[in-house]
């Protein structure tokens, strides 16, 4: 088990979440393991960055662990108590206290609804306000925490009205409206203008210091995923095909990655600086290609690309070990 | 190996959409060159015009928009002038185009060799034989199996086997240009090295100008000789890559440097640019990076800043370098 110094707010344990698909014209039946046993324990306060490659199972996990897909086994603890013990007013709580911000937040508002509709839903339908004019109160508080003012103003506008920016400040608002202790954001800067991406990933740091909440960050990119846990003094989680293969302190898994896989992700991203990433080049995979996760390898499920695959990794799947102080990897090349 | 000779000039170009709320100037009196055998990299926000300037560059304009000035010339010949009959003669024959999304410009239920034969079609070449064999020359190039793809149906190939079987749809022709529009985006990490490594591949083997649009200036530093920075409409500064990178003069650049999250460089270096970008019906007067800007002078939001030639072939749109 994964070490903390905070007490663990919500812990997965040996996690799998399968989904069943027919395949071809004759229905033949496929299962997709998008997350495959996968063991992660977010702290209270705590920041996890959850890195990978699209269909690595990232966003099935974000999804898994607010409460909107049901693993198919293994369990979830939510401030020790497992949520498929609770009872309806502790999964309630449960509901309440882990909320998501999604990838798009042009989906994500409805277009007939004005921002104080958007925002004054969540607190009546957890009867967090009792009158109009206390939600007015709080819906102003909310949009001058997430830097939207004069509140007044943009309380009255739709969603058409405001920039990309504007609207996930105004998502961001919803989910913590109703005070979560965690908040799982799927690629919630991945849509949005690049001069303008720091400052949301900002908003959430301020958001933690002023309100306590934790975050399950989710992202495919290196650069975003190291401001975020690094600023944040929070970890990076690296999955591959439903597993994490690796997980540290952020800057330790940027500057020291262990697990091939991460290596040659850190190798091939390109950077702002024509000196270092011209001299990049791609890594010696010995496949570009994902594996289909219909059919996933035995064994480690990297060893069909891995440039230092060994004979044992076709075989067994490696446990995810401590290979440096608070530095997990799940790699043969680092068990004894 | 490059001479500094031009292949694309372009002059006060402006381009600008008729909508419901107003005209938006997406493209404001812009003036460029690309010079033969280079990778011109333009950089912007969204909006910021650079898959407008692409489309004027061509004239595949959405009904909506037009060219209202300025003139781009391309061998001897102003393309905005030319008729749309001697327009067809230049797309794909001498200038292509890889469309933003093009991992969904694909007919689903066409194979890849289709693909090939359909467009030669349209272009005038019946030669079933010659076009396949051309096909499978480009594919090879693009490190892909063209007996297996060209046989394959659109779903049967991963994003960055699509993105290739674009590139070389867009080569087929052997254009002199290749215009590039986020041609990394919707890729992953490992799959943008691959087709970053088979760009610069790709220059060394065929003699090719490619204009790589982004706003990913990260890819800008892998790639491009050149780069040119656009804000809302407007190039702010333009010249080589290593200089750009190294010392930025324009304030927007600087700051759009320091805005990316990258695994290098210190975390609290980076910083977001405070603001957001314009809105192009009512862009601000004078420099329309001013709102945003730590270093404006009085000047900057009254008059258009000029341009500032600040090192050979190194050029500035900002009064901080200006003669005054």
């Amino acid at each position: 088990m994964l070490r903390t110094v905070n007490a663990p707010l919500i812990e997965a344990r040996n996690l799998r979440v399968y989904f069943y698909v027919k395949k071809g014209a004759l229905g033949k039946r496929g299962i997709v393991k998008a997350v495959d046993g996968v063991d992660l324990v977010i702290e209270e306060k705590g920041i996890v960055t959850l890195v990978g490659e699209s269909g690595c199972g990232k966003t099935t996990l974000g999804k898994t662990i607010a409460g909107l897909l049901r693993p198919t086994s293994g369990e979830i603890l939510f401030r020790g108590k497992s949520v498929a013990k609770m009872n309806k007013k502790e999964y309630m709580e449960y509901r309440r206290s882990v909320q998501i911000v999604h990838q798009d937040p042009y989906a994500s508002l409805n277009p007939t609804k004005t921002v104080f509709q958007a925002l004054s839903y969540p607190l009546t339908r957890w009867k967090l306000v009792r009158s109009r004019a206390e939600a007015e109160e709080r819906v102003k508080e909310l949009l001058r925490l997430v830097g939207l003012t004069p509140p007044e103003e943009f309380m009255r506008k739709y969603p058409h009205q405001l920039s990309g920016g504007q609207r996930q400040r105004v998502v961001i608002a919803r989910a913590i409206s109703v005070n979560p202790s965690l908040v799982v954001a799927d690629e919630p800067i991945t849509m949005i203008d690049v001069s303008l991406r720091l400052g949301i990933l900002d908003l959430l740091l301020r958001l933690r210091e002023e309100l306590g909440t934790a975050y399950l960050f989710i992202t495919h990119d290196f650069g975003a995923a190291r401001y975020f846990s690094a600023k944040g003094g929070g970890v990076i989680a690296v999955m591959y095909l439903g597993k994490i293969v690796e997980i540290g302190p952020a800057e330790e898994v940027i500057q020291h990655p262990l697990h091939p896989y991460t290596k040659a992700l850190i190798d091939a991203v390109p950077v702002p600086d024509p000196e270092i990433s011209r001299k990049k080049r791609m890594p010696p995979l010995r496949s570009l290609d994902i594996p289909s996760p219909l059919n996933p390898p035995p064994g480690c499920k990297f060893h069909t690309r891995c440039p230092d695959a060994m004979p044992v990794c076709a075989k067994k799947e490696p446990p995810l070990i401590e290979a440096r102080p608070g530095h997990y990897v799940a790699c043969w090349l680092y068990t004894k | 190996m490059r001479t500094a000779e031009p292949i694309i000039e372009i002059r006060g170009l402006s381009t600008v959409y008729y909508s419901l709320r107003g005209l938006v100037k997406a493209v404001d009196n812009v003036s460029f060159s690309v010079i033969r055998g280079e990778v011109l990299g333009i950089v912007g926000e969204s909006g910021s015009g650079k898959s407008t300037l692409s489309m004027s560059i061509l004239r595949v304009l959405p009904l909506n928009a037009r060219i209202v000035a300025g003139s781009i010339m391309y061998n001897g010949t102003d393309l905005v002038k030319l008729p749309e009959q001697e327009m067809k003669k230049i797309r794909w024959h001498k200038i292509s185009l890889v469309p933003q999304a093009a991992l969904n410009a694909l007919n689903p239920t066409m194979k890849i060799k289709e693909h090939f034969i359909e467009t030669a079609k349209y272009h005038g070449i019946r030669d079933k034989k010659s076009i396949v064999e051309k096909a499978s020359e480009l594919l090879e190039l693009l490190r892909l199996e063209p007996p297996r793809v060209l046989e394959s149906y659109p779903h049967e190939l991963s994003g960055g086997m699509k993105q290739r079987v674009l590139i070389a749809l867009a080569l087929l022709l052997d254009p002199e240009v290749l215009i590039l529009d986020e041609p990394t985006t919707a890729l992953d990490v490992l799959t943008q090295r691959a087709i970053l490594d088979l760009l610069k591949d790709l220059r060394k083997k065929i003699d090719i100008t490619m204009i790589f649009i982004t706003h990913d200036i990260a890819v800008i530093a892998d790639l491009a000789d050149r780069v040119a920075v656009m804000y809302a409409g407007k190039i702010v500064e333009i010249g080589d890559v290593f200089t750009v990178f190294k010392s930025p003069y324009h304030p927007y650049t600087r700051a759009l440097i320091r805005s990316i999250p990258s695994i290098i460089g210190s975390v609290e270096e980076m910083k977001p640019i405070p603001g957001s970008p314009p809105d192009l019906v009512n862009p601000p007067p004078g420099c329309r990076f001013h709102p945003r800007c730590s270093e404006k002078l009085p000047i900057c939001s009254e008059k258009e800043p000029p341009i500032v030639e600040v090192k050979p072939g190194h050029m500035v749109y900002c009064w901080l370098y200006a003669k005054r």
